[in-house]
């Protein structure tokens, strides 16, 4: 990077860090891996010495005709987001900066993307490499810097949403998009029912649709395309505009919805699943594929309702839950375990986090 | 350095005894197709990758789940490994069988199980060809998006298991961005679903990790995978350059314009010529460098956008820019393009395609390295490349008769792939490593790196029987390989035994 800003927030911690790891391996000691502690209610406790990452920062290299920014872990995502916007280039994932001190490393551990996932791709698909201090101290690469690479396993994706427990991600590469050149909202009144029909119905057109949301009354939709594609959608689509800022809000969970004092589930199901009919308020995001679920309903009747229909819950209030992630099937988690265990033989990088057995 | 099974430096394979193995099967699982005897056997003896080949102990034909299963699970008992294999269309050797080993063919799963328009998805069984699930859902104005030039003949169980990719990936990513479902069979026969119907998962994202593991972690039986909808409208520009300099500047102007195109794609000179002289396409043959740019979406937005590359184009110094008319000349520029492959194979008894990325500014230094290898080795390279991506396909131009090209070309190819290493790319874009590239590994890998992914494949697979082999070299292998390429007077892997 060549501003100013830029080289005052660069830092290598590396060194420090692989020898704060080796440490920790020789005394067998869990580590607590930290960015901004910005999703501290995801998840479970962590009983280990926290690893600070926020010192390890800095934009390392982005090309804006390359499409690929490759940035240290510790960078905060306001800082990332700020470079590109000066190209005019975005993170398509839309990931939540939670007050602004979430970090690209945090951001990626944990998977979180925002109401732009269904259309453009998860945090996960937006990984093009990863550096990472591994279970035996050693700090290597895999993936890359370019678009196509199947040299090798795919562990710089496995590493996004593992929650810091196979590994300490230090570095990650990331493709980029241009940011499009017109983006309105608009807001539509009708209920839930027939938004997630229409929703169904439109999501076989080629609409410009890049956010799709159900408030309790409305549907809210986001178009971003080129002016042609945007207007002729909001010809067609009509309702009244609604104000950009509200996909803000709903990525940063900052809407009056998420102020309700009974816990916050994320209900993740396939795309054309019909209303809940759960107890509780419900919140519809990614087109009906992410329900929030403010309710007070037993752990074991969420998991229940909400496996049959092919989706998966998780708690996002911190120690509500028992297990707050879905549990796996037997088989599943025994591979789990045996992946746990072939990249962080010690158990020392977040255990426990997702589950009591990783 | 040979790259067939070489238990020296690849491991010892467990001895498998053909008569024993053969008995159970027919006594576990009666209604098993089986191919044993030698005639029966040879066209099982390679995949895509032609010039190596290995006739396998035995070819199973499943058609059922459970026989498959079964299979596994006998294999797994009596120690003999399996090699599964979609349509055999793989260009890296990946479904390159093993002397003792079993050949799993998945090609009789061809079914497709449910087309689903609301929810965008398809639900298929492995054997399924890619270009049949577009087809399946076109009546819903409905595609899938990944498009490898094999698609009229490869199976989606071998894409997931390749990362297949296409000239569409800038814009509608690879395999493993189309995907929300598959099921597997471990290596014990197992049953695991890895992703779910929604669009993520609890747990790690071994989705992720399987798709492009090429068949060592476990055997797809089942893909689930996302469905778009069909764009509008398409047009592609062509555009001249004079240098390829130039052309390389173009992309970047392109992307840095803010337009990401459905396809991007790039041929020098000797690719033009070639295509040319086989389908008529109305190429420019005097150019150095010829680029196509598609761009899709709604009419509109496409129209606004072939505007603003043509003033790009013209900008960047391209000698003449075209935009097809209609249907049957954007048809007519991409023949050319798909048939850059067969095109060179008329101007030369044999070709070598090569699959490495790079960073796109990278490209006239690497086009400057092709060159100069070539000049070294005497053998002439045709460059084709999907620019928008970083994806090369250097073919290099041999004859297999002459004695000792086979050996030339594959040592230049491997100088091509250590160039896009060294500037910061990859060893394979889209074709995977399989046996062809096991060797580049050790160069884009160093020997921890390589530990971790053996240890990834002892997770799901300790004893190493399914196609053990491919995609990730062992140490050794590595060791020996790297003795011949000594860098900077260092020897890579200095720990090791050397042979």
């Amino acid at each position: 990077m060549s501003t100013a800003s830029m080289i005052e927030r660069a830092d290598d911690s590396a060194a420090v860090l692989v020898e704060q790891v080796q440490d920790a391996l020789s005394q067998r000691r869990p580590l607590a891996i930290r960015g901004g502690d910005s999703k501290a209610f995801l998840g479970r406790m962590v009983d280990g010495e926290p690893l600070d990452m926020r010192a390890h920062i800095g934009i390392v290299s982005y090309d804006p005709t390359e499409l690929v920014v490759t940035a240290r872990a510790g960078t905060t995502l306001v800082d990332l987001v700020a470079a590109l916007d000066a190209h005019e280039q975005m993170l398509p994932f839309e990931p939540p900066r939670f007050d602004g001190v979430a970090t690209l490393g945090g951001s990626i551990a944990s998977g979180l993307s925002g109401p732009r996932r269904p259309w453009a791709g998860s945090a996960r698909d937006f990984v093009l490499g990863t550096r990472v201090i591994t279970g035996h101290g050693k700090h290597l690469r895999f993936g890359g810097e370019v678009m196509k690479n199947v040299a090798g396993y795919d562990l710089s994706r496995l590493m996004a949403g593992s929650f810091g427990c196979l590994g300490i991600i230090t570095e990650v590469s990331l493709k980029v998009l241009p940011k499009p050149r017109l983006c309105r909202s608009l807001r539509l009144e009708m209920p839930a029912d027939r938004a997630l029909l229409k929703l169904s119905e439109w999501g076989q057109q080629p609409l410009p649709i890049s956010g799709a949301c159900h408030d309790g009354s409305a549907l809210c939709l986001r178009l971003e395309g080129g002016e042609g594609s945007v207007l002729a959608a909001c010809d067609r689509l009509g309702g009244e505009p609604q104000q950009a800022s509200l996909w803000d809000d709903l990525r940063e969970q900052r809407l009056d919805f998420f102020r309700d004092p009974r816990p916050l589930w994320r209900l993740s199901v396939p795309l054309a699943t019909p209303s809940l009919a759960v107890p509780g308020e419900q919140f519809i995001d990614w087109g009906g594929a992410q329900r929030w679920l403010k309710s007070d309903m037993s752990e074991a009747d969420l998991r229940r309702i909400v496996t049959e229909v092919g989706g998966h819950a998780i708690c996002y209030t911190a120690g509500h839950a028992a297990s707050p992630f879905h549990p796996l099937p037997t088989g599943l988690m025994r591979y789990h375990r045996q992946l746990k265990a072939a990249l962080d033989p010690q158990g020392i990088f977040n255990p426990g986090r997702q589950y009591a057995e990783v | 350095m040979n790259i067939l099974y070489d238990e020296r430096v690849d491991g010892e394979l467990p001895r498998a005894d053909k008569a024993i193995l053969l008995a159970e099967l027919r006594q576990r699982i009666p209604d098993l197709k089986l191919l044993h005897s030698a005639e029966d056997l040879r066209p099982y003896e390679c995949d895509g990758l032609s010039a190596y080949r290995t006739t396998p102990m035995l070819v199973a034909l499943p058609e059922r789940l459970e026989q498959v299963a079964t299979l596994l699970k006998v294999c797994h008992a009596q120690k003999i490994p399996v090699v599964p294999r979609g349509a055999g269309t793989g260009l890296s050797g990946g479904a390159l069988p093993l002397e003792q080993g079993v050949l799993l063919v998945m090609a009789k799963f061809n079914r497709i199980l449910e087309i689903n328009p609301q929810g965008r998805f398809a639900r298929v069984q492995p054997g399924v060809r890619n270009l049949a699930i577009s087809q399946a859902a076109a009546p819903h104005e409905l595609y899938y998006a990944p498009d490898p030039s094999s698609q009229i003949a490869c199976s989606i169980g071998g894409n997931v298991a390749e990362n297949a990719g296409g000239v569409h990936c800038l814009k509608y990513g690879l395999t493993v961005h189309n995907l929300l479902k598959v099921e597997i069979l471990t290596v014990e026969g197992e049953r695991l679903t890895l992703g779910s119907d929604a669009l993520d998962s609890p747990g790690f994202d071994l989705l992720a990790l399987f798709t492009g593991s090429e068949g060592m972690l476990g055997v797809v039986t089942e893909v689930t995978v996302k469905l778009l909808p069909k764009p509008q409208v398409a047009k592609v520009l062509l555009a001249a350059f004079d240098s390829v300099e130039k052309a390389g500047a173009a992309v970047a102007d392109i992307i840095a314009a803010g337009i990401v195109p459905g396809g991007l794609e790039m041929m020098d000179n000797l690719s033009i010529r070639a295509a040319e002289d086989f389908i008529h396409a109305g190429y420019p043959v005097d150019a150095e460098a010829i680029l196509l740019c598609e761009l899709d979406g709604v009419e509109a937005d496409v129209h606004d956008d072939c505007e603003r590359v043509r003033h790009v184009l013209e900008k960047a110094g391209a000698t003449e820019v075209r935009l097809a008319r209609d249907e049957v000349e954007r048809a007519k520029f991409w023949a050319g393009r798909k048939n850059a492959f067969p095109a060179v194979g008329r101007i030369s008894p044999d070709y070598y395609c090569m699959d490495g990325t790079i960073p796109k500014r990278q490209l006239p230094a690497v086009l400057r390295g092709i060159k100069d290898f070539s000049d070294e080795y005497g053998l002439r390279v045709a460059n084709v490349f999907h620019a928008g991506d970083g994806n090369m396909h250097p073919l290099i131009l041999f004859d297999a008769n002459a004695p000792g090209e086979l050996e030339r070309a594959e040592e230049l190819g491997a100088k091509i792939l250590e160039l896009c290493v060294a500037v910061g790319g990859s060893i394979t874009g889209e074709h995977g490593v399989g046996r062809e590239k096991i060797n580049s590994m050790c160069v884009q890998f160093n020997a921890d790196e390589l530990t971790v992914f053996h240890a990834v494949k002892a997770a799901f697979d300790p004893s190493g029987l399914l196609n053990p082999g491919k995609n990730i070299p062992t140490l050794h292998r590595c060791a020996e390989f790297g003795g011949m390429h000594v860098h900077a007077g260092k020897l890579p892997f200095p720990e090791l035994e050397r042979f």
